[in-house]
């Protein structure tokens, strides 16, 4: 028996060269256009992780407001409710508790303003691998008078391991806050943002010094698979009520958030340019098609075939051999993607790219990402863009007349 | 009366150059006639196939087929029409070149929603009666001329149609496969009774057909039973 699906399928084999031709172009559409999104998105990832995971963290937990204005006075309790979120809530890995604000640091006849951090040692470097960052020196314990700082501040006051730091500044509820401090370690950050005016001090040690016993401003959280991170942001966010605000990364960094959207609509509109020129192919292929089958189709509007019938096989055609050469694409993209992911694209070897990249502390190598979502992506392009093209024949059929098209 | 038409014109580019191709054409056709419409080359003859077959209209005037007015459908309408009344027989290129012999003849059964069993019975039977049956599963294109005819003949009965219009069914044929499909089509309509009627330059053709209506300038000049 002969269905409408049959005799697509057997007229897309009728013409075989121009089949494969137009097939072969998509493949290389498809192919090429997964293969950028996926080095793309791979690249962003690993550099998004990089930055999130070397100190913000995915998402942070502070008192309503203070991302607006990040005042001491914003400070909260860290108690109980909030330490067992890990069991509450699923996908959250962990976090990190910091008291942070800013202070005036000297040693000898320097004094430079230095942004404190009070946090948990272990639970720092479970989250940040802080100790990993140490060029000198040990890394810190609670409870222990001692400061770990960044290379910037380090070089501007000009202090060494085992020098006394001293700290000023203006404490919680305007108390004066002055201390001591031994410079335990010295600590290199990747970027170089990072890397000016960051001094660290065990969690309880900073409470004490701002006068703020018990409390910390932000609460870094550490999260098992970033895909479920709105999940776990939202959860979070209904456990601790609407006190609290639960930022993810892209609002706390949203520079780097708009870095990453400007370079995928970049990405993007190479995209559409290249679906353009093939669409522009494809097109082709139906006029001459088109043309070609005249006869044909006055033929069968002539033995009684209804027109939506005979659109309806056109369309399918049309639209059967962009899949096949979406799907051969697809078959192409996986292995190709996957040795990406597993191989990266190194550019380390080359010296502009590899120096522009470590400036801010990134590796040049790009895994690719090896996503289903972006394959099924351009196998929906690819349905949308045939649909629409497989519109012309139809409208052709919808005016034809047998007669006409007969005498051709 | 299977087809009757009163004063059909057909013009052409009545804007421009006008082509008066017919002008006042009244016939009237008879169930089980097998008719020959000749004349020379020009003189309209594919114009009234097509006017009486449904795949064009007439300018002015009136036809009926199987009773009713069909001068006043639209082109959908006249689509569904043909399906289900007219079976075409073409010069060539009749059939779809990627379905057998079979699958042709069953096509228009399909379009007619005929059940599966319906269309296998009756396929074979046709592609026999055709003399087709070794070639049923063959494309086209392994198909001689004459036997493509022939399948188209098949195809054209498939619908069970009023009738059969052929506009120069062996054109393209040579004498012996034109003998052939002559034979056929004489065959069938002597033992099934289907009305042909068709259009030939061919002497040959011409002598085979029981009822001869020669157009000359798009009027009838003569019209001969015998
Ligand atoms: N679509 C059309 N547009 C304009 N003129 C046409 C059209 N179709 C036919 N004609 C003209 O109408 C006249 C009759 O044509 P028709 O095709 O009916 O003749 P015919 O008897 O079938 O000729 P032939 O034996 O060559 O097939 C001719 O002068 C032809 O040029
Ligand atoms: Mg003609």
């Amino acid at each position: 028996m002969i269905t409408l699906f049959k005799l697509a399928r057997r007229n897309i084999w009728r013409n075989k060269r121009r089949t494969y031709i137009t097939a072969a172009s998509i493949f290389f559409a498809v192919l090429l256009a997964s293969f950028m999104q996926s080095i793309q998105r791979g690249a962003w990832d690993k550099m998004v992780d990089g930055i999130v995971t070397s100190f913000a963290g995915y998402a942070q937990v502070h008192q309503v407001g203070y991302n607006e204005e990040e005042t001491i006075e914003k400070a909260f309790p860290f108690n109980a409710n909030l330490q067992n979120l890990p069991q509450e809530i699923d996908g959250l890995e962990g976090f990190v508790p910091r008291l942070t604000s800013f202070a005036l640091a000297s040693y000898e006849l320097q004094t430079k303003g230095v942004l404190v951090v009070g946090t948990d040692p272990e639970s720092e470097h479970g989250m940040t691998r802080l100790r990993n960052n140490l060029v000198e020196g040990a890394y810190f314990e609670e409870g222990e008078n001692s400061v770990l700082i960044v290379e910037g501040v380090a070089k501007t006051l000009k202090v060494n391991i085992g020098d006394t730091l001293v700290l000023i500044s203006s404490g919680y509820h305007g108390v004066n806050a002055a201390g001591k401090y031994n410079v335990k370690g010295i600590l290199k950050f990747a970027s170089p943002l990072l890397n000016r005016r960051m001094v660290f001090l065990p969690l309880s040690v900073a409470q004490n010094f701002y006068g703020a016993e018990g409390l910390i401003t932000r609460l870094s959280i550490d999260i098992k698979e970033k895909d479920k991170l709105p999940q776990v942001v939202q959860a979070v966010q209904k456990n601790l009520g609407d006190e609290f605000e639960v930022l993810e990364w892209e609002k706390l960094m949203p520079e780097l958030s708009e870095a990453r959207e400007v370079d995928t609509a970049g990405n993007f509109l190479v995209l559409i340019i290249l679906y353009v020129i093939i669409g522009f192919g494809i097109f082709g292929t139906i006029l001459m098609m088109a043309k070609e089958r005249e006869y044909e189709f006055g033929v069968l509007l002539a033995i009684g075939m209804k027109r939506w019938k005979l659109g309806m096989v056109i369309w399918m055609e049309v639209v059967m051999l962009g899949l096949f050469g979406a799907f051969l694409g697809i078959l192409g993209s996986v292995p190709l993607v996957g040795y990406f992911k597993r191989h990266p694209l190194d550019f380390s070897e080359m010296e502009g790219m590899a120096d522009a990249y470590e400036k801010f502390g990134f590796e040049p190598v790009f895994p690719a990402s090896f996503e289903f979502q972006i394959f099924f992506t351009h196998a929906v392009i690819v349905f949308i863009l045939t649909s629409i093209l497989a519109i012309y024949p139809l409208l052709k059929i919808r005016k034809m007349q047998p007669v006409q098209a007969m005498r051709g | 009366m299977v087809i009757k038409t009163e004063n059909i014109s057909k013009t052409y580019n009545p804007d421009s150059i006008p082509v008066h191709a017919l002008r006042g054409v009244n016939i009237e056709i008879e169930k089980g006639e097998f008719t020959a419409i000749v004349g020379p080359s020009g003189s309209g003859k594919t114009t009234l196939l097509n006017i009486i077959g449904g795949l064009d209209r007439p300018t002015d005037g009136y036809i009926e087929v199987g009773g009713s007015d069909i001068s006043k459908l639209s082109d959908n309408e006249l689509i569904d029409f043909r399906r289900n009344n007219i079976g075409f027989v073409f010069q060539a290129y009749n059939l779809i070149p990627v379905l057998t012999a079979r699958e042709n003849v069953e096509f228009v059964m399909l379009l007619q929603n005929q059940s599966e069993e319906v269309r296998n019975e009756r396929t074979e039977e046709l592609l026999k009666a055709v003399g087709l049956e070794k070639e049923i599963d063959r494309r086209p294109s392994k198909l001689s001329g004459g036997q493509q005819q022939r399948v188209a003949v098949a195809r054209a009965l498939a619908s069970k149609p009023t009738f059969v219009l052929a506009d120069e069914p062996t054109a393209n044929l040579d004498s012996k496969s034109t003998t052939n499909l002559l034979d056929i089509m004489a065959e069938l309509n002597r033992k099934e009774e289907i009305t042909f009627v068709f259009s030939t330059h061919d002497q040959r053709v011409i002598d085979r057909a029981r009822r001869v209506i020669t157009l000359e300038d798009g009027v009838i000049a003569s019209d001969i039973r015998r």
